[in-house]
């Protein structure tokens, strides 16, 4: 099992920076469990994910060959109990197409065909090197879509890296502030310098796979144009204005002189505004939002505006909780795999071991009683190598309900941004309104003192009418930050209902789903070993009058 | 044969006449401190044979004295198939546990019992000592035969194998390795083979037991995880994530139960399978070390009277003298023929 080394990322945009890189690491933990156990399982499709793949992707255009959809149906009770005799409990959900909440959300996603395949290498377009060959190289993958609603269905495919993958990433976590944005894939982990180069771009290529899925099904995010862009436009995708924070910061440096001797005066553009200010250049606005956060949080300083929904700030604390324990769930969850994976192989070993001592015993017997105690042993020795296959069959099931736990961990991800989306745009506003706040101040000061020459003070008067203006603009900046603010709220309160009913409907199935699978293999494990139970039953009874020692 | 586990009271009915000897190994006690704590063991014998001093007697015993026992029947009795000891060592840690100390006292039981079953075994004195003795007898018995000084004969053999190891090893010789038949090289071969499967199969056993107390122990932590995030949620998600909590720590109970289960009842009984088989490897190793003692012995002989031929024409006082170390050589190697 691979070590469960966080990713070390720098953070993300608009990203809390000390966000959990943890449960992505268990879960990449998890996914290669789950490829190692079973032969079926590759590590492409190592995604216990895959049972939102819908039908459709038998269709996908694809030359990886280990692209097959991996994971066995749930068997229906009737069938592990091998024709049932009357089960009391609820047959799980047979298949993917059936009125699962998960397919019902993929059903009416955007897209109905994505697929992320045919990774090839290529070499960097604007390096140069002296040795021929040592070009630094990426790879790139094929995007291929289907948009639902196109009358003629046509199929879109375009070459995708995965810094074009953190392009629309970043675009997309501009663009819907507030909303539960399905983070990224990761961008470089320990992993990808431990595993070989094959396993590692398999790997990356389902987890784009998911993420795509995962922002179709979004139902802001389906619909946008910034994924419609990304899934359709042919050629390279135009690089974002510098992606790096080194540039960014100076940039700014280089405009900061300019803002000072202009006097503490200059005013962030409106539109400006509408971001936040660290991933920005504005150096000044981040100075100015970083003392009101001090201000406000360690001299003790009522801010202008509070974040006063008590109800968010409720669901906040509750979801906090939910987070906590979730983690620890889905930790537990990745042990019992592990333990039922161990309880597998041992079972099965230990049937090997009996069919070589029968074997053994029959071939080398001198007399009969020898051969006939080796047949009865054999029927254990099979039914031992039986039940560890059930066991095993059991376990890809309990990967694929399981895996429920590392989804929502992932979407806690996304929650936490959003939320520090709503809380740098109130700092925005704050600012804003102390800034404000002071100019007023300024102007009554200004007047105060004019007030007391005789025939006004000219100067002053002239500064007066600077401030107000300075104000105006202020005000203006304050109204569109404002306006922000109260969008993202909306957002966030529609995207935690949202989750709240998805929640709800996704546990169910999973618990359900675990249950159910449990007891079948249990049955199905246990009517073996009643079977050789009876038929070694003259044993039991011969038990008395024999010795062990015989 | 007497069906060992449960022997603890041979039924008084059984008709006077008949002749019965039933013995248990009850109550393990721990006695001592520290370094030097041991268990005790009460061994109670019921029976009617005259040899024996009386309808019951109880004594109180500890397991070196049962390697004594096993030691002493070995020596005397070579050739025969000795019932096997569980296994003198064990980890520190686990010298105290409850399951050790019970699979330990039931192995004892069934070693006892399977002497007094055995036609030839159950009639030797030592049985009887360690039956019947007193604590201090015993203790007395024990420690000077586990000694460090060992009877001088041993010594001298161990220095005779040595002896006779080197020389073929310095002079290249082909020695028969033991006397043997087709049949014999086959049981042999069946044996130690035997042996390679039921080692693996008690190894697996062993490991089971010990997954089933993990998995058990993943279930019970997994329902305790569920539950908590089930009581995040509340009203009727919080109830059914509570229900499938407690199942599963409902299994994981059950889990416990089934490890304790087959490790008492499948592999227990494993290993004594391949504590049988390595016994009867010892009896072999035993039939080979004495052929070969045997051939050694004649080897000398044939030797020795060499040189009596030699001495006899050339030192007639001389040969009286070999002449005795030749009998004794004889005696030595007629007795050893035929233990």
């Amino acid at each position: 099992m691979m070590s469960s080394a966080p990713p070390s990322e720098p953070a993300t945009a608009g990203g809390d920076d000390d966000m959990e890189s943890l449960p992505l690491a268990a879960a990449s933990d998890y996914a290669s469990v789950a490829s190692t156990f079973d032969p079926l399982l590759s590590s492409t499709s190592a995604t216990a994910a895959s049972p939102r793949s819908p039908p459709t992707r038998a269709a996908a255009f694809t030359l990886s060959p280990t692209f097959s959809s991996s994971f066995v149906d749930p068997p229906s009770y009737a069938d592990a109990t091998g024709g049932g005799a009357g089960s009391s409990s609820p047959r799980s959900a047979s298949s993917p197409s059936s009125a699962s909440p998960r397919s019902a959300r993929l059903a009416a996603s955007e897209y109905s065909l994505l697929a992320v395949s045919d990774p090839e290498t290529e070499a960097e377009p604007a390096a140069t090197s002296l040795v021929p060959g040592s070009a630094p190289t990426y790879v790139s993958y094929l995007v291929t879509s289907v948009h639902r609603r196109d009358p003629d269905q046509r199929r879109h495919s375009v070459r995708r890296r995965f810094r074009d993958f953190v392009t629309l990433a970043d675009r997309l976590a501009e663009a819907f502030r507030g909303h539960f944005v399905p983070p990224r894939p990761d961008k470089n982990t320990v992993e990808s310098q431990v595993m070989q180069r094959d396993e590692f771009v398999a790997q990356r290529r389902a987890a784009l796979e998911r993420y795509l899925w995962r922002l179709a099904e979004h139902p802001a995010i389906g619909p946008s144009d910034e994924l419609r862009v990304f899934l359709q436009a042919e050629g390279k995708m135009p690089l974002p204005g510098s992606t790096d924070m080194a540039s960014r910061m100076l940039d700014g440096a280089a405009r900061l002189p300019r803002q000072l001797i202009a006097g503490e005066d200059a005013v962030a553009a409106p539109q400006e505004v509408v971001q936040p200010a660290r991933g920005g250049r504005d150096l000044l606005r981040i100075f100015k939002e970083l003392k009101q956060s001090v201000v406000t949080d360690w001299a003790g300083v009522k801010p202008p505006l509070l974040e006063e929904d008590r109800e968010f700030l409720e669901k906040k604390y509750k979801l906090q909780e939910w987070e906590q324990q979730l983690t620890s769930a889905s930790q537990q969850a990745e042990a019992l795999v592990k333990a039922q994976q161990d309880m597998a192989e041992t079972m099965g070993a230990l049937g090997l071991a009996f069919v070589r001592l029968t074997k053994f015993e029959t071939e080398e017997a001198m007399y009969d009683s020898q051969r006939i105690r080796a047949a009865d042993s054999r029927r254990v020795a099979t039914a031992a190598v039986k039940a560890s296959r059930a066991c095993r069959d059991l376990n890809a099931q309990t990967v694929k309900y399981l895996d429920t736990l590392h989804e929502h961990l992932s979407i806690m991800l996304s929650v936490h941004t959003a939320f520090s989306d709503r809380a740098s745009a109130l700092l925005t506003v704050q600012t804003l309104m102390s800034d404000v706040a002071s100019l007023q101040s300024r102007i009554e000061k200004l007047e105060a003192a004019s007030s007391k020459i005789f025939g006004g003070d000219r100067a002053r008067t002239r500064k007066v009418e600077e401030l107000r203006e300075t104000i105006r603009a202020t005000e203006e900046a304050k109204f569109c930050a404002l306006r922000e603010y109260e969008r993202i709220k909306e957002n966030n309160r529609s995207e935690l209902q949202r989750l709240d009913s998805e929640r709800k409907q996704d546990f169910l199935v999973m618990l359900k789903g675990f249950v159910a699978s449990q007891a079948a293999y249990a049955e199905k494990i246990v009517d073996g070993w009643e079977t050789v139970a009876e038929e070694t039953s003259g044993y039991a009874r011969a038990r008395g009058s024999d010795s062990i020692t015989s | 044969m007497i069906s060992p586990e449960r022997s603890s009271s041979q039924s008084p009915r059984s008709p006077a006449g008949a002749p019965f000897l039933s013995i248990s190994v009850t109550d393990p006690v721990r006695m001592g401190t520290g370094v030097q704590a041991y268990i005790s063991y009460r061994v109670i014998t019921r029976t009617n044979l005259p040899e024996f001093e009386g309808p019951e007697k109880i004594v109180i015993r500890r397991y070196s004295d049962f390697e004594w026992l096993h030691d002493r029947l070995a020596e005397r009795y070579k050739g025969v198939f000795i019932p096997p000891l569980p296994e003198k060592n064990a980890v520190e840690k686990f010298r105290f546990s409850k399951e050790f100390i019970e699979l330990r006292r039931q192995a004892l039981d069934l070693f006892v019992n399977r002497i007094a079953s055995h036609p030839e075994l159950k009639q030797s004195d030592v049985l009887r000592t360690f039956l019947q003795a007193d604590e201090e007898i015993m203790d007395r018995a024990r420690s000077y035969e586990t000694g460090i000084f060992k009877k001088p004969a041993d010594f001298l053999q161990i220095f005779k194998d040595v002896q006779s190891k080197v020389s073929d090893v310095v002079l290249g010789k082909e020695k028969p390795v033991e006397e043997s038949t087709p049949e014999y090289e086959k049981l042999k071969n069946y044996i130690f083979e035997l042996e390679n499967h039921l080692t693996e199969a008690q190894k697996q056993a062993y490991r089971l037991v010990k997954r089933h107390r993990e998995l058990g122990q993943s279930l019970a932590d997994f329902g305790k995880a569920i539950k908590l995030l089930g009581a995040c949620e509340g009203d009727l998600m919080e109830k059914v994530f509570s229900e499938v909590g407690s199942k599963s720590e409902m299994l994981s109970i059950k889990l416990q139960r089934e490890a304790d289960n087959l490790l008492f009842n499948f592999e227990e009984p494993l290993k004594d399978y391949v504590r049988a088989i390595q016994s009867i490897k010892a009896t072999m190793l035993d039939r080979a070390n004495a052929f070969r003692q045997h051939f050694d012995l004649d080897q000398e002989r044939k030797y020795k009277e060499l040189n009596l031929e030699k001495l006899k024409f050339m030192n007639p006082e001389k040969y009286a003298e070999a002449e005795s170390e030749f009998r004794e050589a004889s005696c030595c190697n007629f007795s050893l023929r035929n233990s």
